[in-house]
């Protein structure tokens, strides 16, 4: 079979605690650029790390070029003709882009590095590309695109058979985009394989010819491009049955049907905007309602959540809370205005790992009183102790380190850190991301309870069922622009998948 | 897999301080113990115009200085921070204290005052480098360390400046129910230092922020201020120590005083529990890291160990205490036993 570069058969991988690839199939083929789709957790990055040497894979067999191939280490797999591009730009700023093209494989003589071996070797690799960059200059006096380019050219100095671009485009503007995928379609052409991670669903469709779907470690499915409707992509990416939702469409919706439409509006946030994270969005928030931000990953859900938090500062737009027009540049100002947020990342973002339980619950609280009015041991205590009872977070004792706790009673804990505080709008970025089915519904039963005391919760999650089910008020993004927005019994997970997976220039 | 993974928890629970005090403190019983049987005269004491006197006194008094730097440095590194510059700070400190106190008619209380606010502003200058201005804390504070002696010696115009002021040699020499009365201060800053960590929320922060600056920033806390008022507090304590330092010796030598303390200081700390990462501080934990350091350094002097040398078994004792508190040594050696065991 002459035509296929790369073939894996059965590959799984466990982690402790979980199986990250179950007996995953995968071809590539010489000359064609396959998207790799899926939602967080599907086993993208752990498919191409075992690939790539990073992991060793538990099962399965890698045929490359008809070779079975069992790479150790990246190096090895470089050495294998296996190529990968990282989303972030993994290259020395201040050598110059030659010196970053050969960087680790000097071309040498007598043992010292022979420089003009090394500017020819870069100016080869960077023609590949029909690029003309100037090899001595500074790599970081290029724009972020060149850059990437840079590390595709890196790529290719290899002699790479096969190249992994993780996504590449994420932190390229539109024209940058179409110039990485010039010299994608040129590489394609070479008859170079290439596997193209993105979220973003318009670049897949413009660029690849196949695209694998993975869900939860598992194979969904291998398609071309060309007939995979847009709308059976995203539903294939989330796990939902398309024909089937459509069947239940005219069901009526359960949480949904409770809308107010005339409640008061708290927090109104009007073309806020932030360049390269989203574009300029409307929200409206009511008290006692539960507004839900839909989307896939990497669609500008997160994004909005910093920007009204102010961990990421808007480069235009405005935010009102109760009328009032209001700046807010810090976490420390949104959280006075009485905002509070539980970030996607929890074990990076939320918890002080190595703090305990009742401090963890209680810090939120004292960082608001500041450092001189300290709350005694015993009111922390009765503090952490009433929240450990009423979230029910499974923990031996108060004092035990919130690192040991599973996952869904950490995120209990940094709910009970913000609850205390009582804030009036409570942002949930992911509450119920990796945690178990019980606690999960215990969070969505929370939030309902919530809701019904008059808080406004703004509800992120890549569950479309968990939206539909715990919203009055949905807003979807796709490719970090708001695309649609429903409110009350027009919220279906029908309504909002087709949304996300509509095409601009269909609608 | 998971059957390791569960085993490589501890068997036992120790409270968290208690498990980590539980080294230092053991290293420095095992060197006591050793001087008990080894060392003459090493536990003998004699009283003397009803003062103390002896190595175990001795070990109190010259360990003052590492003990009052390591109580500002613990705060410093549980920000995940580091401040080189005590020790020249306590030669500015030195240095202000002698000269002022040799101006005719000048209140003593004004001349301790001087010292230490001049101390305090030195730790304001690293403060705002660190905390506002975000520089990396090894080269802040460096700027101070490199620099301040030059201060010091700006300010005695290059000089040794002596005197004679019983306040102020009392300070260094004197004496307090029976001790030196340096303990006496290392006593009271730990009783304020505890205080002002554990009966406000400094140290809840100071941990937090340390332990994940991210998230402690989300959960609105201003690691600013807080790093802030590490490196403001190190400062003040480096004018103590270098108060007491100068009076001991009744002099301000810019180039002597307090010089390597820093790394003592930070050696005492580390050894007591807490992590140059950042997170929990063991302040108890740092006073006996610091006396650990200060006993090996006798035992050599009584062991005629000679100076040059003393530095040696020294590094090695320090090595231990930090393997056996690595976790990853523990993994380390619990794989040698258990491959040992099965084979």
């Amino acid at each position: 079979m002459p035509d296929q570069l790369l073939q894996m058969q059965g590959i799984s991988k466990r982690f402790p605690g979980v199986l990250a690839l179950d007996r995953v199939d995968f071809t590539l083929r010489r000359g064609q650029i396959h998207g790799l789709m899926g939602e967080n957790g599907a086993g993208k990055s752990t498919l191409v790390k075992t690939l790539t040497g990073v992991h060793r894979r538990d099962a399965g067999t890698v045929l490359l070029d008809g070779q079975p191939i069992d790479p150790r280490s990246p190096k090895q797999a470089e050495a294998l003709g296996i190529s990968t591009v990282y989303q972030e730009v993994n290259l020395i700023p201040h050598l110059s882009v030659a010196e970053n093209i050969c960087l680790g494989r000097e071309p040498t003589r007598f043992g010292r590095i022979c420089w003009r071996a090394v500017s020819q070797r870069a100016e080869a690799a960077i023609s590949r590309l029909d690029l003309h960059i100037d090899v001595s200059k500074e790599l970081s006096s290029c724009s972020i695109a060149i850059q990437q380019m840079v590390a595709i050219a890196r790529a290719l100095d290899i002699d790479a058979r096969l190249l992994i671009l993780d996504e590449p485009t994420s932190s390229l503007d539109e024209n940058e985009s179409q110039e990485l995928f010039g010299v994608m379609r040129k590489l394609r052409d070479q008859g170079l394989g290439i596997i193209f991670i993105t979220h973003f669903l318009d670049q897949v469709y413009e660029v690849s010819d196949h695209i694998t779907v993975l869900r939860d470690g598992r194979l969904v499915g291998e398609y071309e491009t060309a007939s995979l409707q847009r709308v059976d992509l995203v539903s294939r990416m989330i796990g939902k049955d398309f024909s089937q939702i459509e069947a239940a469409r005219h069901a009526p919706p359960t949480a949904s049907a409770t809308t107010a439409p005339h409640k008061e509006k708290f927090v109104q946030v009007s073309a806020l905007t932030r360049q390269g994270s989203i574009a300029p969005i409307d929200i409206t928030i009511a008290r006692g309602e539960t507004v839900g931000l839909a989307g896939l990953l990497g669609s500008g859900r997160t994004e909005t959540a910093r920007l009204l938090f102010g961990i990421d500062k808007p480069d235009s737009g405005s935010i009102t809370v109760d009328g009032q027009l209001v700046s807010i540049s810090s976490p420390r100002q949104a959280i006075r205005l009485g905002f509070a947020f539980t970030p996607e990342n929890r074990k990076v973002e939320g918890i002080i790992p190595h703090l305990s339980v009742r401090e963890n619950i209680i810090l939120a609280i004292q960082a608001n009183k500041g450092i001189w009015a300290a709350l005694s041991r015993a009111e922390q205590l009765r503090i952490a102790d009433s929240f450990i009872t009423a979230l029910g977070i499974k923990t031996p004792s108060p004092e035990q380190a919130v690192a040991n706790l599973s996952g869904g009673n950490q995120q209990k804990v940094l709910l009970a850190r913000w609850l205390a505080n009582h804030p009036r709008l409570f942002i949930l970025d992911e509450p119920t991301r990796g945690i178990d089915v019980g606690a999960k519904a215990e969070i969505e039963k929370l939030i309902a309870s919530l809701c019904a005391e008059g808080m406004a919760i703004l509800f992120i999650s890549s569950e479309l069922e968990e939206v539909v089910r715990d919203c009055q008020r949905v807003v979807v993004l796709r490719d970090r622009a708001k695309v649609g927005e429903f409110t009350g019994d027009q919220i279906s997970e029908h309504a909002i998948m087709q949304t996300i997976a509509r095409h601009e220039h269909e609608a | 897999m998971k059957l390791d993974y569960a085993q490589s928890r501890q068997p036992f629970a120790l409270p968290g301080w208690l498990a980590k005090l539980i080294w230092p403190v053991a290293a420095l019983a095992l060197l006591l113990a050793f001087n008990l049987f080894f060392t003459k005269q090493f536990f003998k004491l004699e009283i003397r115009d009803g003062h103390f006197y002896g190595c175990l006194i001795d070990i109190l008094n010259r360990g003052s200085q590492v003990m009052l730097l390591s109580l500002g440095m613990t705060l410093v590194l549980a920000t995940g921070g580091v401040d080189l510059s005590v020790g020249a700070v306590m030669a500015i400190a030195g240095a202000v204290a002698a000269e002022m106190i040799n101006v005719p008619a000048m209140p003593f209380p004004l001349v301790i005052a001087a010292a230490l606010a001049i101390s305090v502003l030195a730790g304001v200058w690293n403060g705002l480098l660190v905390g506002v201005f975000r520089i990396q804390p090894i080269v802040a504070t460096l700027v101070l360390m490199v620099a301040g002696r030059g201060v010091a010696q700006l300010i005695t115009g290059g000089q040794y400046t002596t005197f004679t002021d019983s306040r102020l040699v009392f300070l260094g020499n004197g004496h307090f129910l029976g001790l030196p009365f340096p303990v006496t201060i290392v006593a009271v800053m730990f009783a304020i230092t505890a205080i002002l960590t554990r009966k406000t929320a400094l140290g809840l922060f100071v941990e937090s922020v340390g332990d994940n600056e991210t998230a402690s920033h989300y959960a609105g806390i201003s690691s600013r201020t807080v790093k802030f008022m590490a490196y403001v507090f190190a400062g003040f304590c480096a004018g103590l120590a270098g108060i007491v330092a100068a009076a001991n010796i009744k002099c301000a030598d810019s180039n002597h005083i307090g010089l390597f303390l820093e790394l003592d200081a930070i050696l005492a700390v580390v050894v007591g529990g807490t992590a140059l990462a950042g997170g929990r501080f063991y302040l108890f934990g740092s006073i006996v890291g610091a006396l650990l350091i200060q006993t090996l350094t006798t035992t050599m002097y009584m062991r005629d160990v000679s100076p040059e040398v003393a530095p040696v078994p020294k590094a090695i004792v320090i090595i231990l205490v930090c393997l056996i508190q690595s976790p990853a040594f523990h993994q380390q050696v619990r794989k040698l036993f258990t491959r040992k065991a099965t084979a």
